[in-house]
């Protein structure tokens, strides 16, 4: 037993958190940074923050994943870190030639209480930008939120390059959140067929995805440009995927520029992409074509084609709140029982939204909004379940109660494809579909005795 | 690509340190100057090379935090202590698992906190009114959990910063338990200037609070020590395995696969064996010191190098047949090594590595591609000092400079009852005479070919410059580092946490890596950079149906 020291009995804990279900906010910041072309993040901090979050998403994209760091010492924590800031745009306008650089705080730089717009003018009145290069940032203090806070601040810090004209571009603003490459790049697809020209961003599809040619390019083609982000003033509207990742930014250029938002779950699984669809249709006044329903009516065929397998089968599902959201409504709608739902984020609205979700449920539902893995290992442990919905971490819960384990959300850093293939929309809820049941069919043959080992299902 | 071939020739290591610093602002250009050295050529502005000095704001560097050096490094893999990080999440978060520290813990009874994150899990209210008492409440609630040996406190960068006195919460709970040690590091990641400070605090606090809290005799006619194994990828099961059947007694292996126990027990060893001379150096001086415990440095790494610290231990305990079963384990393991070799080696013979990775691996892993019959064209170290690349010669010339002030030093004086010399000074002496040497480490610099280039915290930017111009056929270095240098076309192999590979410790570490490099450098992958049509995009001929 890997996790053998998880007792049964749950005993509640005000100090101590054992295995969490979130991380920290300077590793959202970085990710959504790297949505934009051209543009380098940066972590102003001691070193360790930025080595950390550059592994982690390298280990989770298989992609290399490159950032500056202020490389605090014991001097700048003591002084400010004003010196290595300034020093540090200087080195990387001179030597890797971004078109943006990206700062964000680390609890380090937070502490102390680094003014970071007062440093960045310092820098350019200095001459430390280059004309007609930008520095963005985004103030992610570790100690507040989650890696999900820290996506949602560095997307508002990209809305602060968008301009208005007064003249409308006719375009529609998508921040799709954390979400994979491919879901961004499925985003985009659907939005096209739909028939809708969007400004998504950030936009991580093309960037955490790249080809293998012999090339080497810190800037690879993909990501949201400095000019559309500049446009994003003059869009027709924006629909925001997510309430805690990307709704600040969408309300933020509704103040700023007009721009007239509304919040969407991110749109996994049927009802949300429909959702989704719709909103898409009547912000840009158009007919949704035959295509796309063809597409839905393939998810809601698999769904009538497999339900046998999905219906009241008890879930635990671990993951940051607009992906949980989105999943437990998606399970919920083909009959699965989501019992056990935890994610790392303290929110009492989270915790209301998965309660209405789950009203209907008969089976007890345990949700904790904030919790952690050891919380949930040990609901596992009273309540079994069919099958385990989490990140890479939850491979010891899985193993340890021999119970199938979907990966999904972040970190995935013992298994790939979630760059390539997406989850989001009907497309990516046919595969979310294809792995459930792959999971649990896999464990029917293993688990069925010889005479009723079956060949068809 | 007819160029690049010509340019390959031309290059002079000079041109490419020239190249290598071109693009840097002046000041930065200068500073690096001091940290790449042409070995052994008159052109290096300095004699020596500068190591251990900060980090330049802004460039991308290998390099982690004191923290990742002290709870990542060197605690993470002891399995039987609660690993508590008093910060925001992050730090703990990042540090749980991702290092590859393997440990068996099959033994009834047998504790396992390795799978386990635990953290303060501090927010704002923390920051603002002190994280004193839910550090205090955190360590209670693992107390009750689990009733632990041992409860260990990191302090992350902002509990610094807001002064949280780790160490006296540490000491009250322990005099509150009574059957639970609690200690403390302040590892805060801004102390120092790179992993290489966590180390020595992790380090320095092991000795102070573990380090001979057992007594209890040890059985074992051969007890050794081994120092700065960290069992990544199961390294330390294979030299464990070796040690068995040479007959010797490993008490305990500073970190990997380690128990508190072990740590308690360590003066009880006769002979201490250094493997990361940078993570660890200084406890081998400690246990000598203190209980009278000799060091001599060892390396498991590579098949030749295997044999010969064996042999050394050998030497050091001088048993005749001791000496024999030695000899006879090496003769048993060689023939399968030598087989591998020579399959191997008729793919890799003249190839190239590049190496660019923490303390001594740098070093180490020279000895098993040269065992391929492969040249390491340049190395470097991420965090080493001046005493790993010259040789410990040069400690009492070393500048402690302010960022190395910050680190506390221990001095240690000769326990009064349990100090005991395992040897006489003649005894000592003799062997010396004989050859072996005691408390020496001659470094890196004279390992390495005349020209080669020797780079202290190399960047990522040097790493690509590198790579482009003298296209090694294999480049060493960490996660952060890989899929950058893949995209050259170049293999890329982790040495920190090796992939998803290991053992390549020992003898059958060794054939592991051999068969790993063949694999790498020999891939059909790397022939795929081009599609036919960018290899030959001329339309030179008309199709039949135009």
């Amino acid at each position: 037993m890997l996790l053998r020291h998880t007792p049964n009995e749950v005993a509640e804990r005000k100090a101590l958190t054992i295995n969490p279900a979130k991380t920290c906010q300077p590793v959202g910041a970085m990710y959504a940074a790297l949505g934009v072309h051209g543009c380098l993040p940066h972590s102003h901090g001691s070193q360790g923050c930025c080595a950390y979050h550059r592994s982690m998403l390298t280990r989770h994209y298989k992609e290399p994943v490159s950032a500056g760091t202020s490389s605090f010492t014991e001097g700048a924590s003591v002084f400010g870190g004003q010196a290595n800031l300034v020093q540090a745009l200087d080195n990387m306008f001179t030597v890797y030639e971004p078109e943006v650089v990206a700062v964000h705080t680390t609890c380090l730089s937070e502490t102390i209480g680094d003014d970071l717009p007062q440093i960045t003018d310092k820098a350019t009145k200095d001459g430390k930008v280059p004309e007609g290069k930008h520095v963005i940032y985004a103030n992610t203090p570790s100690y507040v939120g989650t890696h999900v806070t820290g996506f949602s601040n560095m997307v508002k810090g990209m809305v602060k390059l968008a301009e208005s004209t007064g003249v409308k571009n006719g375009k529609v603003n998508v921040i799709p959140g954390w979400v994979e490459p491919a879901d961004m790049e499925e985003i985009k697809r659907l939005s096209a067929l739909v028939g809708v020209d969007i400004t998504m961003f950030p936009d991580t599809s093309g960037v955490l995805n790249g080809p293998l040619s012999g090339k080497y390019s810190m800037f690879p083609e993909g990501g949201t440009t400095v000019k559309e982000l500049k446009s994003t003033g003059d869009a027709i509207g924006t629909l925001a995927l997510g309430e805690w990742c990307s709704a600040d930014a969408a309300r933020l250029l509704d103040t700023q520029h007009k721009v007239p938002c509304k919040v969407l779950d991110m749109p996994f699984g049927l009802k949300a992409t429909d959702r989704f669809v719709d909103a898409l249709r009547i912000i840009a006044g158009v007919n949704v074509p035959e295509e796309v329903s063809r597409e839905r009516g393939q998810l809601v065929d698999m769904i009538s084609d497999m339900h046998q397998y999905f219906y009241h089968k008890k879930v635990a599902l671990a993951g940051d709140p607009d992906q949980v959201i989105a999943l437990t409504e998606f399970l919920v709608s083909i009959d699965m029982c989501p019992v056990h739902i935890v994610t790392g984020t303290q929110s009492k609205k989270v915790k209301a939204r998965l309660e209405e979700l789950t009203a209907d449920v008969p089976f007890k539902v345990n949700i904790a909004a904030k919790g952690d893995m050891f919380l949930l290992h040990q609901w596992i442990k009273n309540e079994p379940v069919d099958l385990i919905i989490g990140n890479t971490y939850a491979k010891y819960i899985a193993r340890d109660e021999d119970i199938p384990l979907v990966r999904f959300g972040f970190p995935i850093i013992d298994r790939v494809g979630h760059q390539y293939f997406p989850t989001v929309g009907y497309k990516g809820g046919l595969r979310l579909l294809e792995i459930i049941l792959g999971r649990l069919l896999d464990r029917t043959d293993r688990d069925a005795p010889e005479e009723s080992f079956e060949l068809v299902y | 690509m007819a160029t690049a071939k010509k340019k390959l020739v031309k290059w002079e290591p000079t041109d490419i340190k020239e190249e290598m610093l071109k693009k840097y602002p002046p000041k930065v250009a200068r500073k690096r100057a001091k940290q790449i050295m042409i070995n052994e050529a008159l052109e290096n502005e300095t004699p020596e090379i500068t190591a251990n000095v900060r980090t330049i704001p802004g460039i991308i560097t290998m390099r982690g935090c004191t923290y990742a050096g002290c709870k990542g490094v060197i605690l993470g893999p002891t399995r039987d202590i609660v690993n508590i990080t008093h910060g925001p999440i992050g730090c703990g978060f990042y540090s749980w698992l991702t290092r590859r520290n393997q440990t068996d813990a099959s033994g009834e009874g047998d504790e396992n906190y390795m799978p386990y994150c635990f953290s303060t899990d501090m927010e704002d209210k923390d920051i603002i009114f002190g994280g004193e008492k839910k550090l205090a409440a955190a360590i209670q609630e693992a107390y009750d959990l689990f009733h632990p040996k041992a409860i260990a406190i990191f302090a992350t960068c902002p509990v610094g910063l807001i002064g949280d006195d780790i160490h006296a919460v540490a000491k009250q709970m322990k005099e509150k338990f009574g059957d639970c040690n609690v200690f403390g590091f302040s590892c805060e990641g801004y102390k120092g200037v790179s992993q290489s400070a966590g180390h020595h605090i992790a380090n320095n606090q092991i000795f102070k609070h573990v380090v001979g809290e057992n007594d209890e005799e040890k059985p074992g006619e051969y007890r050794i020590n081994l120092l700065g194994e960290y069992n990544i990828g199961g390294d330390g099961f294979e030299i464990d395995r070796i040690l068995k059947l040479c007959g010797i007694t490993n008490i305990a292996t500073f970190s990997g696969n380690s128990t508190y126990d072990q740590f308690a027990s360590a003066h009880k060893a006769d002979l201490n064996c250094v493997m990361c001379h940078r993570s660890i150096n200084y406890v081998a001086d400690m246990l000598e010191t203190k209980f009278g415990i000799p060091w001599i440095k060892v390396n498991f790494i590579g098949a030749e190098s295997t044999a010969k610290s064996l042999r050394k231990i050998g030497t050091y305990f001088g048993d005749k047949s001791f000496i024999e079963k030695i000899e006879a384990v090496i003769a048993a393991e060689m023939p399968e090594i030598e087989a591998v070799v020579a399959d191997v080696r008729t793919r890799t013979e003249g190839k190239t590595a590049m190496m660019f990775v923490g303390g001594s691996r740098a070093h180490h892993y020279q000895d098993l591609f040269s065992e391929m019959g492969m040249k390491t064209l340049s190395a470097g170290y991420e965090f080493a000092h001046r005493d790993d690349y010259e040789g410990r010669h040069v400690i009492p010339n070393l500048k402690v400079d302010a960022d190395s002030r910050n680190i506390e030093e221990i001095t240690v004086e000769a326990d009064d009852t349990r100090y005991a010399p395992r040897k006489t000074e003649a005894e000592l002496a003799a062997l010396e005479e004989g050859g072996l040497k005691f408390k020496e480490y001659e470094g890196l610099i004279p390992d390495m070919d005349k020209g080669s280039l020797i780079i202290d915290d190399c960047n990522q930017y040097e790493a690509e410059k590198l790579v482009e111009i003298l296209k090694p056929d294999i480049f060493c270095a960490g996660i952060k580092e890989k899929y950058s240098i893949q995209k050259l076309g170049v293999p890329m192999k982790q040495l920190h946490s090796y992939d998803s590979g290991g053992p390549y410790a020992g003898f059958k570490g060794a054939i592991n890596f051999y068969k790993e490099i063949d694999r790498l450098t020999n891939s059909k992958v790397w022939s795929y950079m081009k599609a036919p049509w960018q290899e030959s995009p001329e339309l030179s001929a008309t199709y039949v149906w135009e």
